[in-house]
């Protein structure tokens, strides 16, 4: 049946800042989807927090509104635009819950919103354990059997009723502490026994273990006729056991037979059937016991997911935009396929390459978390792949994960290897980590058998002998020793089996040029095949390309003028969905000022890698090989105007030096390098009068150290050439710093990313304590003409990395003769750069005794920053667009009378704020330092600075209560500050809570305590289990007297107090109360951890009590709507 | 904790590891000819030399070429007569990952010319699996080539539409060849059109299968045995070979009469349609793929030759009764051409990718067929209702089962 008629504004709910399970892929599908919307003219109301998103540009949507996703919030909005219905299926688990509590509120009954995609009685079915197992059960299908027990009785009475062996979790623990499988009842009595006594609420999840059987998942879509497909099987290449988010895995499934795999799809329609999802996407995941085809239903998606994302990049099949369309009445036959243009979407895809996932770690990032992977997933990004077998497309995704590596080994990292023995990897490869497939692929070439590795692992034999293959080929080719006897027969095998140019010139002793050069001279270039949904059978419109070794090449030449955009890779702390908005923005503009796009990046979660974004399409790893292929494609017809490197983070940055000069656009490599030569920036810097902090650059610890004497302590170490504070820390003597510089070099984490060279040596600056950072994003031009995004004031003090501090728009206490200054000095920089794009600075202002502020340079890059979308959207000036097309050419005066440069909106206030993953590592500290931890960002909008920080906090998931108690605990150092801080709190009408030497400070200095407790110690350890041992440094010995015999963490336990103040004492590892901070996140008590983000937080709790949050559209802030 | 993968045969152990190449194959460097000249690359394996199976040739392999778009159930398409004189290229790039199970063999030999794929997997995985796809080449005496460009291939397909080809070692070794004489080969192989292939396959004497409360007599053009299992649940099922007389059949008094899929050109297939039209209107007739096509020859309607044909897994058709649309296993290079019956017809299926009739019902006569496999074998389960559908028809036309017992569609593979 066709579109509904008699609905006429959808309200669409994103999913808010990018975490550690919820990341871009809702991006992908929340802009698929209002786009999808807004072509059928229907009037489209987004809700969305995150700032750095495409769906939340102000042209995606008719209302765009950047407000915390709460149902406060939500409800506000609905009063205010009254939408017809409510989609809520396209913003992962924040979308569904949010509106699953509108529902349950009354509030869509009470606005007549009705909700389409999935009803809330079905989304419950999905989501609640009892109901979905009572569901399944129902419609035949099984399920893992499981049950809680709150004691050893209940334990054992349900361990015999689901039969052995059984996976024993207790609940609400941190870091996985008391969980066991039991293969029998004794063991459960054991294990139960533990895990009971582990888990502090004395209760234990007893579920059937199928840790070792086989994972599979179905994307289903089904329409309002009761149509359903499925678009795509995934097979994981890790068993069960290992979250599929941070399984590899691969399409389509692989080791089924069609007998099995239809009766895993019948399973699949049965479930979204008896579910109730009525139209649009679904992910149905099911266990197989290899040994005898037994199959279980794992869990079902009632919503688009992260599966659905790369489903639809693996097949060319847009899953949120057709459920968009579904949602609104459309069946799947009455919607075209766009790719073949001809067939309609009521089909199942059929693929002709293999795909592979892999997921992207960030345990560098998190010092004492281990890299096992478990049932919670910690992957923070993800690479895709696409070859024509398995091996090639495994080779493909593990070069563009990034991490330093060039296939799967057959290169330098490989040598950590080396040093075990055939039992140390053989146990290493037995548990899920980043390094299994490696370890795998090294156990097998030493001759362990695939049979050991699959009884010990439980990876299938298939994927075993495909990495065989890759031993095998890696054999011959070493025996050749040399590029020069293969002949092209070789180079397709070895090129087939996806080594990289990189691995033959490790493998060989040689250059990459020289193998690159072989190659080719022996016929052998990449060829490029497309993505079409048919395995060829219809006549693909869509150019969506993939690499690949054969005889034809399908990319069509093109007599047009084209502009290549190298993406940024897969998502990672540091550099996530913000390049992607820029890359996206930049494909845009220039599609738009027409040139023909090409977009290359392998990120299966974003919208640069949607097959409609750009002109073209080239899902390929972001490597130099592999960019040199698609130029060299094309290159071949039409004129090719350039590369831009400059708005996809560091990935493409690098890449500058490896294309030809003459392509990259806008600012010269050279002045790139200059800008991250360290010394030739600190004369530059100096020549144009610009304040430096003290510094110079090591290559090795002697030298830091020689440094940091001349400096003088404390000092900031970082290496250059990374984004994201990378290894970047603050040291306070020389044996911290002697300490830092081990850990930077070969042996450490590093080390495996190239380790330190002469192109890659250590910065060593002294730290400017106590100053405000402030951050620039500016564009210029080719005559020199210059525009200045905004100066952004950080809210946390420098020495937070930028992209973990909260930084507000415009500077709320930044004197004016500053922000002059720092607008000056940016100018400056700009002009001796010569930068043609985008430039962001990092300034850092100190108050002189006398009070009037210094301004200090600290970096300047001239690329895209993460703050470019933040910018735009504070500003309503499209920053990355500008930077494209002043990279291709245009000039700013051409622009402002195009329009795209507009007056920048004044009028609010807009305070970014970070969102901080370490619910999912119990084990790291929560505080923050000078490397990037966050995951993600939010954005506050506001009248003032108080209203738009408190929504900001809101946003990102610490609601400030109104009233009740505030619990202080500060360094000495944060002492005099935090009393501004505390009477701010106290004159909104909360008491005060503080630790003894704290609240003994405060009441001296005038500001009432109510409670005083002891501060937490290594002598009440066992108050809080599971926490490792702190070793007191640096605590002070006068907070110790117990008060009433209560300690912080029992006070934060008892649910008494409503904000946490912690800020890190002493110098050296700031590890000091991190009790204090892992007891609020645990009892889920918001935290802040300096002092000036208190006082922010202060003013905006008074100020909300004056009056309540009003919400506002983009559109209507802009002026524009 | 049973799922409906533990009703699977299997004998549980699958495949023990192997070192080296599964099936210990020799691969020689080899290349694929069609009869326009284009050319491909690969590595081919050469039938181990058997005296057992006549028609296979002694090289190189030669036939009409035309791809396959599935993405599993390789066996089942090797396996399915109706590919007789054909050579299969499959588009999916890994063929042979979960090796081979007897139970899923579509007939009791694979009666195709060859096999062209991108990857021969060497060692598979499955519980199930009792052999290698190679091994099962090797026994079946069937010519393969891997390493081709096959979506270069079925582009070239596409376009160009099916066409005859050869492929052959080219590595100077014994029995080898060169491009010239493959080609040469592939240029003077017939095609399809007017050739009767059904005699090749067919049974050569009658059979039962199957104990449902109804009696079918199945005309065996090629037929499936997924087809005998899902007609097994509705019949007792005599399969007779594709010469039987009208008369001969209507002596047995079935309930109903099946007619079966099987390969090539309908309108060469002897007799069958003279035949089909005595039968009409005195017993309840159902049709699948070349028996859909043998019908509606028998009501007057043409048929014609698709360029390239369907076959694969994923074929939407629509049910026009309903409007609902079901994924469909499809396997035909001739179809029936629109608006040639003479008359007393519905259409009742259309694929909506070409618009191709994809079934049919006589408004006068208790008959009825689709072009498509509801049967599946490989593919979706979405059509099953046609066995059902069948059973009412002789139901209402008066037949009384012969036992008493519900109608439920077979599993997947043995009923």
């Amino acid at each position: 049946m066709p579109k509904r008629e008699d609905i006429s504004s959808v309200l669409v709910i994103g999913s808010g800042p990018i975490v550690i399970g919820q990341a871009c892929e809702f991006d992908y599908s929340g802009t698929q989807a209002c786009k999808a919307l807004k072509a059928e003219g229907y009037r489209v109301i987004l809700v969305n927090s995150n700032p750095a998103t495409i769906m939340t540009d102000p042209d995606v949507a008719d209302r765009t509104y950047i407000e915390p996703l709460v149902p406060e919030i939500l409800e506000a909005v609905i009063e205010r635009e009254r939408p017809d219905v409510l989609l809520p299926t396209l913003g992962g688990q924040t979308g569904l819950n949010l509106a699953m509590k509108l529902h349950e509120t009354g509030v869509l009954e009470r606005y007549g919103v009705e909700m389409i995609g999935a009803n809330a009685t079905a989304i419950a079915t999905a989501e609640d354990r009892g109901l979905f197992r009572a569901a399944m059960t129902e419609i035949g299908l099984a399920v893992p059997d499981s049950g809680f027990a709150n004691n050893l009785p209940e334990a054992l009475e349900i361990g015999e009723r689901i039969g052995f062996p059984i996976i024993v979790r207790p609940s609400y623990i941190l870091g996985g502490g008391g969980t066991g499988i039991a293969a029998n009842r004794q063991e459960l009595e054991e294990i139960a026994g533990n895990g009971l006594a582990a888990s502090p609420i004395n209760e234990i999840l007893i579920e059937r273990s199928i840790a070792g059987w086989k994972e599979y998942e179905l994307e289903v879509m089904r329409d309002c006729a009761d149509n359903c497909v499925i678009i795509c099987s995934i097979e994981n290449f890790d068993p069960m056991g290992v979250h599929t988010g941070d399984s590899v895995t691969v399409a389509p499934a692989q080791t089924l037979s069609d007998v099995e795999y239809q009766l895993m799809r019948d399973a699949a329609f049965s479930c979204i059937r008896r579910i109730g999802v009525e139209t649009g996407g679904s992910n149905i995941q099911f266990a197989v016991n290899p040994a005898n085809g037994d199959m279980v239903v794992i869990e079902m998606n009632p919503r688009v997911s992260r599966s659905s994302a790369l489903a639809s990049k693996a097949t060319g099949f847009p899953i949120a935009k057709i459920a968009a369309r579904l949602a609104v009445g459309y069946t799947l036959d009455e919607i075209r396929n766009d790719i073949t243009g001809e067939t309609p979407a009521s089909f199942e895809p059929t693929i002709d390459y293999v795909v592979t996932k892999i997921p992207r770690w960030a345990f560098e990032k998190f010092p004492g978390v281990p890299d096992s992977l478990g049932t919670r997933m910690q992957s923070v990004g993800e690479a895709m792949a696409i070859g024509r077998n398995f091996p090639e497309s495994l080779q493909k995704a593990l070069r563009s994960l990034e991490t330093g590596r060039a296939g799967l080994n057959c290169d330098p990292g490989e040598k950590l290897y080396d040093a075990m023995s055939d039992d140390e990897l053989v146990g290493r490869a037995s548990i899920g980590t980043p390094e299994r497939p490696f370890l795998l692929e090294a156990a097998l070439r030493r001759g362990v058998t695939p049979a050991r590795l699959h009884e010990t692992s439980g990876v299938d034999p298939w994927f075993l002998d495909q990495i065989m293959r890759i031993c095998e080929e890696r054999d011959r080719l070493s025996q050749l020793g040399s590029p020069g006897p293969l002949t092209r027969r070789d180079w397709r095998k070895a090129k087939r089996l996806g080594f990289s140019d990189a691995q033959l010139a490790y493998l060989w002793s040689v250059g990459e040029d020289e193998v690159r050069s072989a190659r080719l001279a022996a016929r052998t270039r990449a060829t490029f095949k497309t993505v079409d949904t048919c395995a060829a059978e219809f006549s693909a419109k869509t150019p969506y390309h993939y690499s690949t070794y054969e005889d034809a090449d399908e990319v069509v030449p093109s007599s047009a003028r084209k502009v290549v955009i190298l993406g940024s890779g897969p998502n990672r702390i540091g550099q996530g969905v913000e390049f992607d908005y820029c890359c996206v923005q930049a494909s845009f503009a220039l599609h738009d000022a027409g040139f023909e796009t090409v977009m290359v990046n392998c990120n299966p979660e974003t919208v640069s890698t949607d097959y409609d974004t750009s002109d073209r399409l080239y899902f390929e790893p972001v490597t130099r090989e592999d960019v040199q292929n698609v130029l060299d494609v094309e290159s071949a017809s039409g004129e090719l105007v350039g590369v831009i490197v400059a708005l996809g983070g560091q990935t493409p940055l690098k890449l500058a030096s490896a294309i030809p000069e003459g392509l990259v656009l806008g600012t010269s490599p050279a002045s790139i390098d200059l800008a991250e030569d360290r010394e030739r920036w600190n004369a530059l810097c100096s020549r144009l009068g610009i304040p430096q902090a003290p510094g110079g650059t090591a290559l090795s610890t002697d030298e830091a150290v020689r440094i940091a004497a001349t400096t003088g302590y404390p000092v900031l170490v970082r290496p250059s050439y990374v984004l994201g504070g990378r290894a970047m820390e603050i040291v306070y003597s020389e044996d911290d710093l002697v300490r830092a510089m081990k850990a930077m070099a070969a042996s450490g984490s590093l080390g495996r990313e190239g380790g330190l060279s002469a192109e890659r040596p250590v910065l060593v600056d002294r730290f400017l304590e106590d100053a405000t950072e402030v951050d620039v994003d500016a564009v210029r031009d080719g005559d020199g003409e210059i525009l200045i995004g905004a100066v952004m004031e950080h809210v946390e003090e420098a020495g937070v990395h930028s992209g973990d501090s909260a930084c507000v728009v415009p500077p709320p206490t930044l004197p004016q003769e500053a922000v002059k200054a720092i607008e000056a000095y940016t100018r400056a920089i700009a002009d001796a750069l010569e930068v043609r794009g985008p430039l962001n600075v990092q300034y850092a202002v100190q108050k002189d005794p006398d009070g009037s502020p210094q301004v200090f340079v600290i970096e300047a890059n001239p690329r895209a920053s993460r703050t470019v979308p933040f910018v735009s959207k504070a500003t309503g000036v499209p920053l990355a667009k500008v930077a494209a097309r002043v990279m291709t050419g245009s000039t700013l005066a051409q622009l402002r009378a195009e329009g795209m440069i507009k007056e920048p909106v004044t009028g609010y206030v807009s305070v970014k704020e970070a969102v901080l993953p370490f619910d999912r590592f119990p084990e790291a500290d929560s505080v923050l330092g000078p490397e990037m931890r966050s995951t993600g960002e939010v954005m506050g909008i506001d009248a003032t600075f108080g209203l738009a920080f408190a929504k900001s906090q809101l946003a990102a998931g610490d609601n400030l209560a109104d009233g009740g108690t505030v619990f202080f605990s500060l360094a000495d150092r944060d002492k005099k500050a935090g009393v501004s801080a505390a009477s701010g709190f106290l004159n909104a009408g909360f008491t005060i809570a503080a630790t003894s030497g704290t609240a003994a400070y405060l009441e001296q200095a005038g500001v009432p305590v109510s409670t005083v407790v002891a501060k937490v110690t290594e002598t009440d350890a066992a108050t809080d289990r599971g926490a490792p041992t702190e070793r007191g440094a640096g605590a002070d010995r006068g907070e110790r007297d117990v008060v009433g015999g209560v300690d912080a963490v029992e006070l934060i336990r008892s649910g008494k107090v409503h904000l946490v103040v912690n800020t890190p004492r002493g110098r050296g590892p700031r590890a000091d109360g991190a009790r204090i901070r892992r007891a609020a996140r645990q009892y889920k008590v918001p935290l802040l951890t300096t002092v000036a983000a208190a006082k922010a937080a202060a003013g905006g709790v008074a100020e909300r009590a004056k009056q309540p949050f009003t919400v506002k559209s983009l559109q209507e802030h802009h002026g524009r709507g | 904790m049973t799922g409906p993968g533990g009703a699977l045969a299997g004998d549980g152990a699958g495949l023990a590891w192997r070192d080296g190449d599964g099936a210990g194959l020799a691969w020689r460097d080899g290349m694929l000819v069609l009869a326009d000249g284009t050319a491909f690359e690969g590595e081919v394996l050469v039938p181990a030399p058997r005296g057992t199976s006549p028609d296979v040739p002694d090289g190189p392999a030669r036939g009409e070429v035309v791809f396959n778009t599935v993405m599993a159930g390789y066996q089942e398409v090797l396996t399915d007569p109706s590919y007789a004189g054909q050579v299969i290229c499959f588009t999916y790039p890994h063929i042979g990952n979960y090796g081979v199970v007897p139970e899923d063999d579509e007939s009791r030999r694979p009666f195709c010319r060859g096999v062209i794929v991108r990857e021969l997997t060497g060692r598979p995985s499955n519980w199930r699996a009792v052999e290698t796809l190679g091994a099962f080449l090797q026994r079946h005496g069937l010519w393969a080539i891997a390493g081709v460009d096959t979506r270069r291939l079925t582009r070239c397909l596409r376009d160009e539409g099916s066409m005859p080809g050869a492929f052959g070692p080219v590595d100077g070794g014994p029995g080898g060849f060169d491009e010239a004489g493959l080609l040469a080969i592939a240029r003077a192989e017939a095609p399809t059109n007017g050739r009767d292939l059904v005699r090749e396959v067919t049974c050569s004497a009658p059979y039962t299968y199957g104990e449902g409360p109804y009696s079918v007599v199945a005309y065996d053009f090629g037929i499936k045995r997924n087809i005998l299992r899902n007609l097994a649940s509705v019949a007792r099922v005599t399969v007779v070979p594709a010469g039987t007389p009208a008369g001969e059949v209507l002596d047995m008094d079935p309930d109903g009469i099946f007619l079966s899929n099987g390969p090539g050109d309908p309108a060469a297939v002897e007799g069958a349609t003279a035949t089909v039209r005595e039968l009409l209107g005195k017993k309840p007739v159902f049709g699948i793929c070349l028996g859909h096509q043998i019908l509606a020859q028998a009501l007057g309607a043409s048929t014609f030759k698709l360029p390239f044909g369907h076959h694969g897994g994923n074929h939407p058709v629509r049910r026009l009764a309903s409007g609902t649309v079901e994924i469909t296993s499809q396997n035909h290079n001739y179809a029936v051409a629109p608006g040639t019956f003479e008359g007393g017809v519905d259409v009742t299926h259309v694929n909506l990718n070409d618009g191709v009739i994809e079934g049919f019902a006589c408004r006068d006569v208790p008959a009825f067929s689709v072009q498509y496999h509801p049967e599946a074998g490989p593919g979706p389960h979405d059509a099953r209702y046609l066995f059902k559908e069948f059973a009412e028809l002789m139901q209402r036309t008066g037949a009384k089962p012969g036992r008493t017992g519900s109608f439920e569609p077979a599993g997947g593979n043995n009923a």
